[in-house]
């Protein structure tokens, strides 16, 4: 399969007037069409700012970004954006939450209302359509910011640590929804996280980095066979013990 | 619908107890006030001609509502108030919002703004006299000077505090700086600019009874200046009353506005 994203010795830092904070190292990988595609890491480990820099709101200081072999700059590829929290506002409905995306890019229409009004019953939220966000649940919140996402139709999925902010039973139950929402729509998706228990639950392919500055240890495929490729059986899998301790090693050797 | 079980309507029957008890308390604060003070005015205990007393001060307002002069005078007074609330609100917060948009340009202004919020703005106003003459613009702009620069800086300050994560899911949806303050800032600020009003219609009335002190011919603070100098102060004392039911009246309706917004927007 070919490249989605190529990604070669991107360097980042940040500075104050304090001095130089070296966040990201020559990093290097490729995510290949279609892929989920894990990063995990400890936390500091410059992984929101990978994302940042892939999303094209902050510019590398070395390295390139191409997508679909097209420099980062001059693609016209979509990048979605799932942040931490799902940052609903709480003072427009669901249906002008999720359109948001396509009122900023001026896109919203009979069309694209009719397909919004379609994404919302396919995933169940219909009935939410004209509710605050402050009526709906926390796994129906993160359903309704995967569909804010997804209305701009985006060629790759960014994923920040979605879940990272529900209880830990919601979060399982959401990482199973959302991830497989995201493979039956065939998506090329990124995720960030520091919970490796995660990662191995949706992961094609797992790039583990080291803490401050951020490099490259390894690239770790997670093969499952195939009948478990939902995330909760995936956990309950003989696979998912031996990769846990793979990467629990990797992560903990030292250089 | 169930009854509520007995200890909630016990409980229910004791908060109204006391909320009854409250109300009856306040009111005998009030009508003891104005008797021992009519009481003393009576038995000579206070000279009623300096500290006057409740009856002749309603006797006045009876005198001034008939002939309509006080409704005049208190109209000016709000208008003036209204008016110089209303350009408050609008130069705060296009300010604010201008401040927001460069960080530039509110470096350079914050220590300006930083003193003459902290000006005493009374001192200001013998020299708007000279400058706009012994008329309504001056209580006008003396009112807005001492409410608009702390408006200004408390409104920065809440805009700056916009939450970043909403401003990075803009800009990651392709929005530019104007969508960032269509869509996050404005609608996140509300409560904060809402709640500022309140602040601010108090101080429009202290600069606009400043303003009539120094340069008016109507309004309650030009009424207060001449009662004093007349030795009316039956009249002095009816303005000073009639100023308080005023600026209760002028923040119950913002904060009665501001709950009904709360409620829509929950």
């Amino acid at each position: 399969m070919k490249s989605k994203l190529e990604v070669k010795d991107l360097c980042y830092s940040y500075h104050t007037l304090e001095g130089e904070t070296q966040a990201l190292s020559n990093i290097s990988f490729n995510v290949k069409e279609g892929e989920f595609f894990v990063i995990a890491g400890p936390s500091g480990c410059g992984k929101s700012t990978l994302l940042s820099l892939l999303c094209g709101l902050i510019e590398p200081e070395s390295g390139t970004i191409a997508i679909d072999g097209v420099p980062g700059k001059d693609s016209h590829a979509v990048m979605g954006y799932m942040l931490q929290r799902d940052h609903l506002f709480e003072w427009r409905t669901i249906f002008d939450n999720v359109s948001l995306g396509l009122e900023i890019n001026h896109r919203l229409d009979e069309g694209s209302r009719k397909e919004l009004d379609h994404m919302l019953d396919t995933y169940g939220l219909l009935q939410f359509r004209d509710a605050k966000p402050a009526q709906l649940s926390g796994g129906m919140r993160q359903r309704a910011a995967l569909i804010r996402t997804l209305a701009l139709k985006p060629d790759i999925l960014l994923l920040d640590e979605p879940f990272s902010a529900l209880d830990y039973q919601t979060r399982l139950e959401v990482c199973d929804d959302i991830s497989s929402i995201i493979r039956t729509q065939k998506k090329t998706a990124i995720l960030i996280t520091h919970d490796l228990s995660e990662a191995i639950s949706v992961a094609d392919r797992i790039l583990v980095l080291s803490s401050r500055p951020g490099r490259v240890k390894n690239v770790i495929p997670v093969p499952f066979s195939d009948q478990c490729i939902r995330p909760l059986q995936r956990r309950n899998a003989p696979e998912f013990t031996m990769y846990f301790n793979q990467i629990w090693k990797e992560l903990r050797d030292h250089d | 619908m169930t009854e509520p079980s007995l200890s909630q309507q016990e409980f229910l029957a004791k908060e109204k107890q006391h909320r009854l008890q409250v109300k009856i308390c306040r009111s005998m604060v009030f009508v003891l006030l104005l008797a021992v003070w009519e009481l003393c005015a009576q038995l000579g205990i206070i000279d009623s001609f300096i500290f006057s007393s409740p009856i002749k001060i309603w006797g006045c307002f009876l005198k001034m509502a008939e002939d309509g002069t006080i409704f005049f005078h208190t109209g000016v007074t709000l208008l003036e108030t209204l008016i110089s609330f209303f350009l408050v609100v609008l130069i705060g917060v296009a300010a604010a919002v201008a401040l927001w948009a460069s960080r530039g340009l509110s470096e350079v202004l914050e220590p300006y703004l930083v003193m003459l919020n902290s000006l005493p703005k009374s001192a200001l106003a013998p020299l708007l006299i000279v400058w706009l003459g012994n008329n309504m613009k001056t209580v006008i702009v003396a009112a807005v000077s001492v409410a608009v620069f702390g408006s200004i800086l408390t409104l920065h300050t809440g805009f700056m505090q916009t939450d970043p994560d909403k401003i990075r899911l803009i800009r990651s949806l392709g929005g530019t700086k104007r969508d960032i303050l269509t869509k996050v800032l404005i609608p996140s600020s509300i409560p904060l600019i809402v709640s500022n009003m309140k602040v601010n219609v108090g101080l429009c009335l202290v600069g606009v009874i400043i303003g009539e002190f120094l340069s008016a011919r109507a309004g309650l603070g030009y009424l207060i200046i001449y009662a004093s100098q007349v030795f009316k102060m039956d009249l002095l004392v009816m303005s000073i009353v009639i100023l308080c039911i005023l600026s209760t009246v002028l923040y119950q309706v913002i904060a009665e506005s501001e709950k009904r917004f709360l409620q829509k927007h929950r």
